[in-house]
This record gives structure tokens, C-alpha cells and sequence, in this order.
């Protein structure tokens, strides 16, 4: 049981930048081209995994002196399943516009690997506080993933930020259309690696 | 002393030792001049609108070539003539009648997103100039598919639009399409010459296949891919492209219409998309002409070219792959 060095902040900052779910990860992929093509759609489910990342990691690390490291998996599922039903309960009643069109990927959530990667790696091995802040850092670096991608494609594909038109003339209908998330998704992702090479000395995203 | 006064002459060098007068340069400038016909084709039955839309894509690609090279400081290759050519291609496979800025973003997708991000020429995955089309076609699908009516008169400012050949078939039928050419020898003739609807460059079979016979005789591309795209076109058509039952359709409509002879000639057979190999070549013309004619037949749009050479380039590494030679003398490996 190793006792994790960094300060919260830091914490934080390695779940927006440093480690973050699409941009620097690769994971949790699908979500982020199936959803995006609209800004709320990616803020609502954003905020969703945020929700999930954050509690799934404090109760994780309460209970990590009473799972048996045999049967931790089912544990975890368990755990993630009940506030995915949660958080999806919670939509059904107060967001029916958006429900209607996300449902599927705030159930899908269950499967996230971000999330059941932090409960393995992070949470089941550190104490509440700084499992907290993981969780809060990991889902916020998803959140603005999303915001990003979600602004792009909104933006180009249909000229509107959050449903209100900007731009009149023909749009890039491209963008709206899942080659389009992928086109989004590997042009920022390599924005990213450039800026992280450029300004921090890393080696990019695919140099680990 | 003696051998040391001769050593001069004995060069040691690695290979190649021998070198052709054939550069890159030297093929794209050639392939751009074979495509001079076809261009000047479109200018004479669109008018000048076919000049200016060619020209602006050749403009924004070479332009986008140089200015993304030399803002990363490496040397710039629009002396070679490729980004010419991904331009004039791009600008032939598009409707006369598209505003200013769809050249533009097509020449950008063609030469930044899908060359110059995977390595520059020779390291493309797919062929620029189509995926550029694609990108264009499914971003703007009304704007890329307003065709206008050829009228060889050099005034455009007032033409009519109307559907290509293969959109009309599509549509109504072989009966629509006899009524709107005439009979049988007018539609031929038609769709030798050019005088149809349909992309600037394609229209124009005869124009088409000079510039394609001057790219066979100095062997830049071999009858392979061309003719097993065109023969499985043409039986395909002829099997499944009747109304009445197997084997009663008509194949010369299907391969004097659309950018068929185009996309077979100058597109398919692109150095690095393709198969390198003579008989991975002919199993790729076959896969297109499959393709093709799917979608023609059975798809929602009326043309399939663009896709079905852009999917088999997908393949083209795997069909390499497939139909290498043994080795002489080497023994088949063993399965354990």
C-alpha cells in the first residue's frame, strides 16, 4: 500500500494535463466521438463522469481495508454500477431533453476504463482525501476533453455554440459525422503532444 | 605507385550504380501534362468557370504545400510537381458551379490532413485529391452535387443544371435516360465526346484517354489496374445492370459514364496507394470495379469511383502482402 507523494494540486493537474482520459490516455474513446457533436451533449455527460469518477474513487478508498484482493473486480463493478444507476435515475427525471439523446452513453458508463483504471491504480491503494482529488482531476480533464472537442465540432459542423446559431452559410456537415469526431479527436490530440513537447519537454503521448 | 596514379578511376559507391533519367518531377509534371486534354475539354463545354475552379484548387494546393513546409522550416517540394497534380485532379473531380471557398478547404484536407500529416509524398495512406472529394462531397452534399448543363458556348453566367448520366439512370431508369439523349449512338456519342453533365474533368472520355495513352506508352502506368477495374466494370454492368434478368445490361453506359475512366487511369493507378506488385495490382482494379459497381447499383449514390478506390487503398498494403512470391528455392515455412 503505497502512500501517494504528491500534493492535491498536483493531484489535480495530473488529471487534467498530465495523465488526462483522451488526450493523453486514449481511452474512454468512444464516448468522446459518439457524444460530441453537440456542446451540451458533451458538458452533460462530462459532467456525468465527473459525478462518477470523483465518488467511485472516495468509496473505493473508505472500503480499500475491507475488499479481499480476490474478488476486488465485482467490487468495483458493484460500486461503479450503483452510481451510474444513480446518475442515470437523476437524468431520466431532471434532464428528459438530453436524456433522450445521451441515455445510452450515461449507462454505458459502467464500462468506462478511465474510471475502473483509477479504482484499481489509484484509489484502492490511497487514502480519501487525495483519492478525492484524483477523482476530481481525472473527471474535470474529461470534462474539458469533451468541451473542447464538443466546441470544434459544434462550432464547424453546425455553426451553433450550445444550440444557439453564429454562423450562417454551409457548415462543415463533415464535422457532425462520426469521421468527423475522429478527424476532431486526432487533430486535437496532436495539438496536445505538440504543446506538451514544445513548452514542457515531454515526448508526447505515444513516446511513453 | 602505378595503381595509385589509376585509383581515381576506380569508384567504390554503394548502389544504385545505375540512374534513369526519371524523377518524381519529371512523372507528376508529365501525368499534369497527359490531364491537359481532359482540362481543356471542361473549358470548352463549362465555360470559363471550369478554368477558374481548376485553377483555384491548383492555386490553394500548392500554395498550402509551401506555406505549411516552409512555416516548419523544412524544404519545400512544390517543385516536384505532386501538390499540382493532387490540385488539378481535385479541381477536375468537381462540379463547375461551386462557390470560391470549396476548392479551397478541398485542397487543404487534400494536401495537409491527408499528406502532410502522415509524412509528405510517398507516405500517404489514401489518394489526396479523393479524400479531399470525399471530405467535400459529405461536408456539402447540395453544393457538390448541382451539375450544370454543358453548353460549349464560353457563356456560363446563365447555365442550366441538370443530373449527370448515371444520376439520371439511377433515378428513372434507362427509358429517361434514352429520352433525354436520343437514341443509342446520340448517348454513345454523347458520353465519348463529353457533352454531358458531371464533374469538369471526367466528362470527356476521348480527351481522357489520350492523356492516358501518352502515360502507358512511357510506361508510368501499366495496363493492369486500368484494365481489370474497366473488365470487371464492364461485367458486372453487363450481369446485374439489366432491367429485364441476368446478363442484359448495356456495360458501355456504365464505363463511358461517371469518373470511371478518370479514376481508372490517373487515380487507381497513383504510385502510393496502390499495390506495387503486378498481381496484387489486378486483384486491387478488381476490388475497385466490385466496389464500384455496388454502389451503383445497389447504393445510395448514383457514382461509387471515389469510394471504391479510396476503400481498396485501405487494402492496398494487405494485398501486397498477400501475393508476394516465394523466394527461389525457398522452402514454403511449416505450419506448427
Amino acid at each position: 500500500m503505497s502512500i501517494q507523494k504528491k500534493s492535491n494540486w498536483e493531484l489535480l493537474k495530473n488529471g487534467m494535463f498530465g495523465e488526462n482520459t483522451i488526450f493523453r490516455m486514449a481511452i474512454s474513446l468512444c464516448p468522446s466521438i459518439a457524444v460530441t457533436n453537440g456542446l451540451k451533449n458533451g458538458v452533460a455527460l462530462g459532467i456525468s463522469v465527473m459525478f462518477v469518477q470523483t465518488m467511485v474513487n472516495i468509496t473505493i478508498s473508505a472500503m480499500r481495508k475491507f475488499i479481499h484482493p480476490k474478488i476486488r473486480i465485482p467490487i468495483f463493478m458493484l460500486v461503479i454500477a450503483g452510481y451510474v444507476t444513480i446518475i442515470d435515475m437523476l437524468m431520466a427525471t431532471y434532464a428528459r431533453t438530453i436524456y433522450r439523446e445521451i441515455g445510452l452513453y450515461i449507462q454505458i458508463i459502467v464500462a468506462f476504463a478511465s474510471i475502473f483504471a483509477r479504482a484499481e491504480v489509484f484509489a484502492s491503494k490511497n487514502k480519501i482525501v487525495p483519492s478525492l482529488f484524483d477523482g476530481l482531476g481525472m473527471g474535470i480533464g474529461f470534462l474539458l476533453a469533451m468541451i473542447v472537442i464538443s466546441f470544434f465540432r459544434e462550432l464547424l459542423g453546425k455553426g451553433e455554440l450550445f444550440g444557439y446559431s453564429l454562423i450562417s452559410g454551409n457548415p462543415l456537415l463533415i464535422m457532425i459525422l462520426p469521421a468527423g469526431g475522429f478527424l476532431a479527436v486526432g487533430l486535437l490530440m496532436g495539438f496536445f503532444n505538440w504543446v506538451d513537447m514544445k513548452f514542457y519537454g515531454g515526448k508526447g503521448a505515444s513516446g511513453v | 605507385m602505378a595503381t595509385e596514379a589509376k585509383a581515381h578511376e576506380l569508384i567504390v559507391s554503394v548502389s544504385p550504380h545505375v540512374r534513369g533519367k526519371e524523377t518524381v518531377g519529371r512523372i507528376m509534371w508529365t501525368v499534369n501534362l497527359s490531364l491537359l486534354p481532359a482540362f481543356i475539354m471542361s473549358v470548352y463545354y463549362f465555360g470559363p468557370l471550369a478554368a477558374y475552379v481548376t485553377g483555384l484548387c491548383i492555386l490553394s494546393a500548392v500554395l498550402t504545400e509551401h506555406i505549411y513546409q516552409v512555416s516548419l522550416n523544412k524544404k519545400t517540394t512544390i517543385g516536384d510537381g505532386s501538390a499540382f497534380l493532387t490540385g488539378l485532379l481535385l479541381g477536375l473531380n468537381l462540379p463547375a458551379s461551386v462557390p470560391f471557398y470549396i476548392p479551397i478547404v478541398g485542397s487543404f484536407i487534400a494536401i495537409v490532413i491527408t499528406k502532410l500529416l502522415f509524412g509528405g509524398l510517398g507516405y500517404n495512406i489514401f489518394n489526396p485529391a479523393l479524400i479531399g472529394r470525399a471530405f467535400l462531397l459529405i461536408s456539402f452534399p447540395r453544393l457538390m452535387t448541382i451539375w450544370l448543363k454543358p453548353t460549349a458556348q464560353f457563356v456560363s453566367l446563365d447555365a442550366k443544371t441538370t443530373a449527370t448520366p448515371l444520376g439520371i439512370l439511377k433515378e428513372g431508369g434507362l427509358d429517361q435516360l434514352m429520352q433525354v439523349f436520343g437514341d443509342k449512338a446520340d448517348l454513345y456519342m454523347s458520353l465519348l465526346v463529353g457533352n454531358r453533365a458531371g464533374s469538369l474533368g471526367e466528362t470527356s472520355v476521348i480527351a481522357l484517354l489520350i492523356g492516358a495513352a501518352l502515360l502507358l506508352y512511357r510506361g508510368y502506368i501499366t495496363w493492369h489496374i486500368p484494365f481489370s477495374f474497366l473488365a470487371t466494370v464492364g461485367v458486372m454492368a453487363w450481369a446485374l445492370g439489366g432491367d429485364s434478368g441476368f446478363f442484359t445490361g448495356d456495360p458501355l453506359i456504365h464505363l463511358l459514364s461517371g469518373g470511371l475512366i478518370l479514376g481508372a487511369f490517373f487515380m487507381a493507378t497513383d504510385y502510393v496507394t496502390c499495390p506495387s506488385i503486378r498481381k496484387g495490382q489486378i486483384v486491387f482494379g478488381i476490388g475497385c470495379g466490385l466496389i464500384t459497381m455496388l454502389i451503383r447499383l445497389k447504393g445510395g449514390f448514383p457514382e461509387g469511383v471515389m469510394f471504391a478506390i479510396l476503400l481498396m487503398n485501405c487494402f492496398a498494403p494487405l494485398i501486397d502482402r498477400g501475393v508476394k512470391s516465394k523466394m527461389f528455392g525457398a522452402i514454403k515455412e511449416q505450419k506448427k
